[in-house]
This record gives C-alpha cells, sequence and structure tokens, in this order.
C-alpha cells in the first residue's frame, strides 16, 4: 500500500486514481499508524514552499516521516514535494527543507535565457544522466508534464535526470531511498504511470 | 526543449458532449469520458472541459462525469464555464480539475482571478477571453460571445494576467467557426503583451492551420479547437507528425 501524505496542500484525487490505474491501492492520509503501516510514501505539493514547510510542520507528521525515511522506507516527493527534500529553498525569503538530499532550491529565473515564460509550463523532455529505480520502463528523451518557477540546484551527485528550458532544470533525484520527481507523473500520461509503477516495484 | 500543446475542448451539456462525433474504435461518441481517453491516448496534452449545461442537475451531472475522467485520463485537465465564484473554483478542483478557466465571471467580478490566484497558485487560474473586432478595435464580449463588454481587449487581458491569471486562451469571435485559420493578428497583439503562457483558439479548419500558427507566432504556446478534432478532420498524431515535421517541438505519442 502507498501512503499519499496529506498535509492540506494541494488536491490529491488524481494522484490517488493514478495508482489505483496501475493496480496500486493509495490511501491519501494525515494518519501517523497509516503512514508507518505503508510499504511507501508520497510526498505531493503545490503553491509556495513557506506555506507548505508551514503546513507539513503544523500536521505533525513531519518527524514520523523522517524517522521512517532513515529506517529505509521509500519516498517519492512530487514537485513542490520533492523541492521539500531538500535543505534549504529560496523563494521568498530562506527556509529549511527536510534536508534528505542535499541541494537547495532556487528560481529558474536565475539560469534560464530572457524572454522565455516563467513558469515553465508544459511537456517537456527527460535528458538522463544516471541511471534510476524509476526509469526502469521509460526512455532518454520521453516527455513529462512541467509546473514550477523553481528547482534544485547543487545537488548533481544525486540528480537522475535533467530538462531542457534554455538551461538544464533538475527533472528528478534519487538518493538511496528518497527519491523526487519535479513534473508530474499523474499528468504526464503513459509515461508518468510507468515512473509510478516503477516505483511501486521498488 | 518545452513542446507546443494540442488541446481538444469537449463542450458538454446534461452529462454528453455537444457535437456529434464518429470515430472508428469509439463506442458511444458523446460520453465525455470515452472521448476524453481517446484523445490522451492519441496524442492531446492536455483537455479543456467546457460545461454549457444550465440546470443544476446537469451542473451535477458534469462534476461526476469530471471525477470519472480525472480517474482515468492522466494528463492535464481544464475546466471552464459557469465559473463565477471561489466555491465554484473549489468544487471542479476536488473533481480532479487542474486548472480552471474563467470568463464572464471574471468579468463580472475581477476580483475573482486575484482570489484564486491567492488561494490555488496563479498556475491554476487561466483567463480566457472572447475578442470580437469592433470598429478596428478589439473588444471583450461576455455571456458567450453575445454581450460587448465595451472593454478594450488587450487591456483587459493584461490586466488579469497582473492580477494573477497563470494563462490566457484568446479566442477569436472574428475567426471561430470559419475554418480559415487562427486570428493571427489578434494573437499577435496579445502574446506580444503578456508573460504568461498564450493559447489560441478559433478558427482552426486543418493542420496547416496549426503549422502557420506556431512558425508565425513563436510566443503561442497551444493550439485549442474543437470541431475539426471531434469530425475526425483533423487527427492529433498526424497533426504532430507535421508538425515535427515542420520543425515545431511537440510530444509525440
Amino acid at each position: 500500500m502507498t501512503a499519499i501524505i496529506d498535509y492540506g496542500v494541494g488536491n490529491l484525487f488524481s494522484l490517488a486514481c493514478s495508482f489505483s490505474s496501475i493496480g496500486e491501492e493509495a490511501l491519501v492520509t494525515d494518519d501517523l499508524k497509516m503512514l508507518e503501516m505503508a510499504d511507501r510514501l508520497v510526498l505531493p505539493g503545490v503553491g509556495a514552499f513557506r506555506d507548505a514547510r508551514k503546513a507539513l510542520r503544523e500536521s505533525g507528521l513531519e518527524d514520523g516521516i523522517l524517522s521512517l525515511v532513515k529506517k529505509g522506507k521509500p519516498i517519492l516527493g512530487i514537485c513542490l514535494g520533492m523541492q521539500l527534500l531538500f535543505d534549504k529553498d529560496y523563494e521568498d525569503g530562506v527556509y529549511d527543507g527536510l534536508g534528505l538530499i542535499p541541494g537547495e532550491v532556487r528560481a529558474i529565473g536565475e539560469v534560464i535565457s530572457k524572454g522565455l515564460k516563467i513558469p515553465h509550463i508544459g511537456w517537456n523532455a527527460l535528458s538522463i544522466k544516471k541511471d534510476s529505480r524509476l526509469f526502469k520502463y521509460i526512455k532518454n528523451g520521453d516527455y513529462v508534464y512541467f509546473v514550477h518557477s523553481y528547482h534544485a540546484v547543487g545537488c548533481e551527485c544525486d540528480t537522475t535526470s535533467v530538462t531542457d528550458y534554455g538551461a538544464p532544470l533538475t527533472a528528478s533525484v534519487e538518493k538511496g531511498n528518497v527519491f523526487g520527481c519535479q513534473f508530474h507523473p499523474e499528468k504526464s500520461g503513459e509515461v508518468g504511470l510507468s515512473i509510478l509503477k516503477a516505483f511501486v516495484e521498488i | 526543449m518545452i513542446t507546443k500543446r494540442i488541446i481538444p475542448c469537449l463542450d458538454v451539456r446534461d452529462g454528453r458532449v455537444v457535437k456529434g462525433m464518429n470515430f472508428s474504435g469509439l463506442k458511444d461518441v458523446s460520453s465525455p469520458v470515452l472521448l476524453a481517453d481517446y484523445y490522451s491516448q492519441g496524442g492531446a496534452d492536455e483537455l479543456v472541459f467546457y460545461d454549457i449545461t444550465a440546470s443544476s442537475d446537469g451542473r451535477k451531472l458534469f462534476t461526476d462525469i469530471l471525477r470519472e475522467t480525472a480517474s482515468k485520463v492522466f494528463i492535464p485537465l481544464t475546466v471552464g464555464g459557469g465559473i463565477n465564484t471561489i466555491d465554484d473554483f473549489d468544487i471542479v478542483l476536488k473533481c480532479g480539475a487542474d486548472k480552471v478557466s474563467v470568463n464572464s465571471g471574471a468579468i463580472r467580478n475581477p476580483g475573482l482571478i486575484t482570489e484564486a490566484a491567492l488561494k490555488y497558485g496563479s498556475q491554476c487560474v487561466v483567463i480566457s477571453a472572447d475578442v470580437k473586432r469592433v470598429d478596428g478595435v478589439f473588444r471583450v464580449f461576455a455571456k458567450g460571445g453575445r454581450e460587448n463588454t465595451g472593454m478594450e481587449a488587450i487591456d483587459w487581458i493584461v490586466r488579469c494576467v497582473k492580477n494573477g491569471a497563470g494563462e490566457v486562451v484568446l479566442n477569436s469571435i472574428d475567426t471561430d467557426g470559419v475554418k480559415k485559420g487562427f486570428d493571427l493578428e489578434m494573437l499577435k497583439a496579445v502574446s506580444e503583451c503578456v508573460d504568461v503562457p498564450v493559447i489560441a483558439s478559433g478558427g482552426a479548419g486543418c493542420t496547416r492551420d496549426f503549422i502557420t500558427l506556431f512558425k508565425t507566432l513563436p510566443r503561442v504556446d497551444a493550439g485549442l479547437a474543437a470541431s475539426i478534432f471531434h469530425y475526425g478532420e483533423v487527427k492529433i498524431s498526424e497533426l504532430k507528425k507535421e508538425m515535427k515535421k515542420n520543425g515545431i517541438p511537440v510530444r509525440e505519442v
């Protein structure tokens, strides 16, 4: 069973449905007991880092999540959920992340060419940098759906794919049992579902 | 490289897709769920569901259909039609919509965009504008294109983006239904004035029209159409092959 962590940020209906569609039981929950019972965790997130960080802290789940992940339970952060995995974030201030992957989150405007629109919205290709267990069923150049204005930097050792938007943006990371996708696998058609399938098979 | 998006639009009334369609391999041509899945399999990058229901019963059917679609089709889903309040946003987002498109609701209450962008993020708020030339000036029309608001279109769209709209659907009433191509003049004027994605709507009649659109106006991000896809005049997979041949970045399925 996969537990989708519900800390009051965003709508988790499609995400839960995407797991059901690949035959995986998924539970949207804010109950630590369920997180403990689950085989793996998904940390979703939309909106501003500061609000999500605050919501996660106030949910009372943070210590529990960190201890489960440190014991080896696989976790997949999606979009802002991935950004939360890093040490620091620079969206409207400086905030501490969960520190599960070394690196920080910066505005894409600092690196992309002038004239490109922000946010980076739409389908873009994955350029695979390193083998990842998430890529079992997909290939280099497959397209996934992005919506974001910030991305992770300083995490080259753990970066498994990037996407080209005038500059390479971090698209996915993997460090031990901690995984992150900047894109939305639940909105990326068959390719996205294949990534989720690979995750639940870990 | 980010790809140009192709977006079929489905008008839904009382739980059924309004325009008649005929595809081989599609059993129920007016089922929104089956049609959405068909388009998704065929390479659509996104879908727009437009609720043209007048009754509250129809409204309930629409949200049921939305939930069912979102549970089966895993590409971005935009919902529009009858979005007047923040509660309307809330209802469709909970049913699985990723973005919500506002038109007349924002004209009546421009604060709606600001409120929705603060609550759900700009990426979730789409301003859809029906625009027509009146004495050589682009004017915004309300109520499905029936009522001239008197507002100048570019001013209005720029204001909506400032207020938090994260995407613009520009529907040209002048070219809508004519099938002689998108309204390049109008699209150029608008796309040069905003920094958020612009989706062209109204006028597509054939594959060539999409090629011309993206070749002429690099600042336009997506093309939206209804009947040419529904009637099978343009097949999305073939359209994308042609786009690729012409050097336009696309996601092939």
